[in-house]
């Protein structure tokens, strides 16, 4: 399917999911369940893009995740500070301007970290990705203005666009970013650009020798992959209402990008997103049904099994089938 | 020399204490065809890697179609025609042979100053290059259904792709049969004849004697020869590295 044409559908998709959703759904709880899972397919996707299509393992999400959520936390303050500090008045920030704000500022910060640290390979890289979401918590957990290691309380606005709870509006926003992030992967894909990060994954010196520029390939990945990372947790006060460090940083959030595509195939896009909505969906439900501390105990149970049955996920595992089901017949 | 294609001149390389290349002087002319033999551990693989931008000399400079490599990194210099096989073959083992031939061709020659293949044109060169090294009827296959004399010559395609002006095909017949070795050559000769300028790394003195028109000996990170084939391995210092006093 063609670029353009998978955008439309994927844009159409998103919109009729948005409008289903409005019509059918009643209960608020399917809202905050259903966030999560995109805010999964988001975070999941965007892990792929330097994970999956480049092989450099990330375990930094959370600091891009934190990072998109506490630029929202400073905008929102802005007008607060503006006003005591210089007598301005402006306008509260729009979410979708802390969206692209988190997004460029995590963006940034996938550019230098990528710049200090692609020279490191496997799981010295994933090391030094850890240690980067240990420095920024630190680095927050110090920053009064933000709340430090107490946290900070945001209101929502009385008034949500587009109708509906604020919730929604939330759920809306983060269909868009789900939509936006699955099209950039796919176009990546199949583009130049995805060969040449496939070209990286396969052999390093390889592709240099092929000439590819290995290093602005991986700078765009981390660069991009960072940025989403940003933007899906650039909503992220207005759905906690209450954010802190602690629960930001959550190391949830980096094994679960982790897990998901590695569970729904790392060479596709659809991998990410299958294990998102696969590994997201079964979460919420032992949430509501036991408990919220079973799901990293999900994670790695289902991680073991993957390893074992489909070490190339479920689209690996499908593509196999499909090979042996075309030779036989 | 009037036809020089690459000049290198004291280059040195150290890995720590250990001395991997020391003084090395080498001019190459354009259409040659070098044979670089030496021990292993001489440095044969170090000098390839320096001159590809893989490694970075610490001393000496090197000049490639007049222009100086020092400081530029792998992808610049192959951009700007020098182009490497590896010892070990390193296929891009997710894609299809095809697509292992479009990498060098989207990154290389569509990168050149002047030059923009369009989807029709990488595709006709993509099956030209495979079928040049007799690989047409596994071009949608995956490296890892290849034998090992394909997968050398999967190499030497993505090399080629790059449309290189110098060829480094390092150890390319490495653990191949009599048969193998003799399509390899044919294959470097034919490269050779469309007038790209080739140095063969080989450890095979049969392979490297039918198909060099000079050969050049390193020992423990020095040139100790340089001349017409017969001549060099004639040469006493040669013997006794390779035979001993």
């Amino acid at each position: 399917m063609r670029n353009s044409v998978f955008w439309l559908v994927i844009v159409a998709v998103g919109i009729a999911f948005v409008v289903v959703s409005r019509l059918y759904l009643t209960n608020e709880y399917f809202y905050f369940a259903g966030y999560v899972v995109l805010q999964y397919i988001v975070l999941s996707t965007a892990w792929n893009i330097l994970g999956g299509y480049t092989g450099y393992t990330n375990f930094g999400t959370g600091a891009f995740f934190a990072v998109g959520a506490y630029s929202s936390a400073v905008l929102h303050k802005l007008p607060q500070l503006l006003h005591s500090a210089f007598d301005l008045t402006i306008i509260p920030v729009p979410l979708p301007v802390m969206i692209v704000v988190g997004g460029l500022i995590s963006g940034l910060l996938g550019l230098g970290t990528g710049y200090l640290t692609l020279r490191l390979r496997g799981v010295f890289f994933a090391i030094a990705t850890l240690a980067l979401s240990i420095v920024v918590q630190t680095l927050i957990v110090n920053w009064d203005f933000v709340g430090g290691s107490r946290g900070i309380y945001i209101i929502r606005p009385a008034m949500a666009p587009l109708g509906g709870g604020y919730i929604e509006y939330l759920f809306t926003l983060m269909t868009a970013l789900s939509v936006l992030s699955v099209g950039i992967a796919r176009s990546i894909e199949g583009s130049r650009l995805g060969l040449g990060l496939a070209a990286i994954r396969d052999d390093e010196l390889a592709a240099e020798a092929s000439g590819v520029p290995t290093l602005r390939l991986k700078l765009i990945a981390t660069t991009m992959s960072g940025a989403l990372m940003g933007m899906a947790g650039a909503p992220l006060p207005y759905y906690v209402t209450y954010l802190d460090p602690a629960s930001s940083f959550n190391l949830a959030y980096a094994v679960n990008s982790v897990a998901m595509p590695v569970i729904g195939g790392m060479t596709s896009w659809i991998g990410p997103v299958i294990g998102a909505i696969l590994l997201g969906t079964i979460q919420q439900l032992a949430t509501v049904t036991i408990s919220s501390a079973l799901n990293l105990l999900i994670v790695g149970v289902l991680l073991i099994l993957f390893v074992i049955i489909a070490p190339n996920g479920i689209v690996g595992l499908v593509q196999g089938w499909r090979r042996k089901w075309e030779s036989d017949g | 020399m009037a036809d020089t294609l690459l000049e290198v001149t004291g280059l040195g390389k150290r890995f720590g204490g250990f001395v991997a290349l020391e003084g090395i002087d080498l001019t190459i002319a354009k259409g040659e065809r070098l044979g670089l033999i030496g021990p292993n551990g001489s440095g044969k693989s170090t000098l390839v890697n320096c001159l590809c931008g893989t490694l970075h000399n610490e001393s000496g400079t090197v000049v490639f179609a007049g222009k100086r490599l020092d400081g530029m990194i792998a992808h610049e210099r192959t951009r700007l025609g020098l182009a490497r096989s590896f010892q070990l073959p390193k296929p891009f083992h997710s894609m299809s042979l095809v697509d292992n031939i479009r990498v060098p061709l989207l990154y290389t020659v569509n990168a050149r100053h002047g030059h923009h293949l369009t989807d029709a044109a990488i595709a006709e060169r993509c099956e030209e290059l495979l079928t040049h090294v007799g690989l047409a009827d596994k071009a949608r296959r995956r490296p890892r259904d290849l034998t090992q004399v394909e997968m050398r010559k999967l190499e030497l395609a993505r090399a080629v792709a790059t449309q290189p002006t110098l060829l480094f095909a390092d150890e390319a017949m490495a653990g191949l049969s009599h048969s193998e070795i003799e399509e390899i050559i044919a294959v470097l000769l034919r490269l050779n004849g469309q007038g790209i300028t080739i140095v063969l790394i080989e450890h095979i003195m049969s392979a490297v004697m039918s198909f060099s028109t000079r050969l050049v000996v390193l020992v423990a990170g020095h040139k100790i020869a340089d001349g017409l084939p017969q001549e060099a391995i004639r040469n006493p210092e040669v013997e006794r590295a390779y035979l001993g006093e």
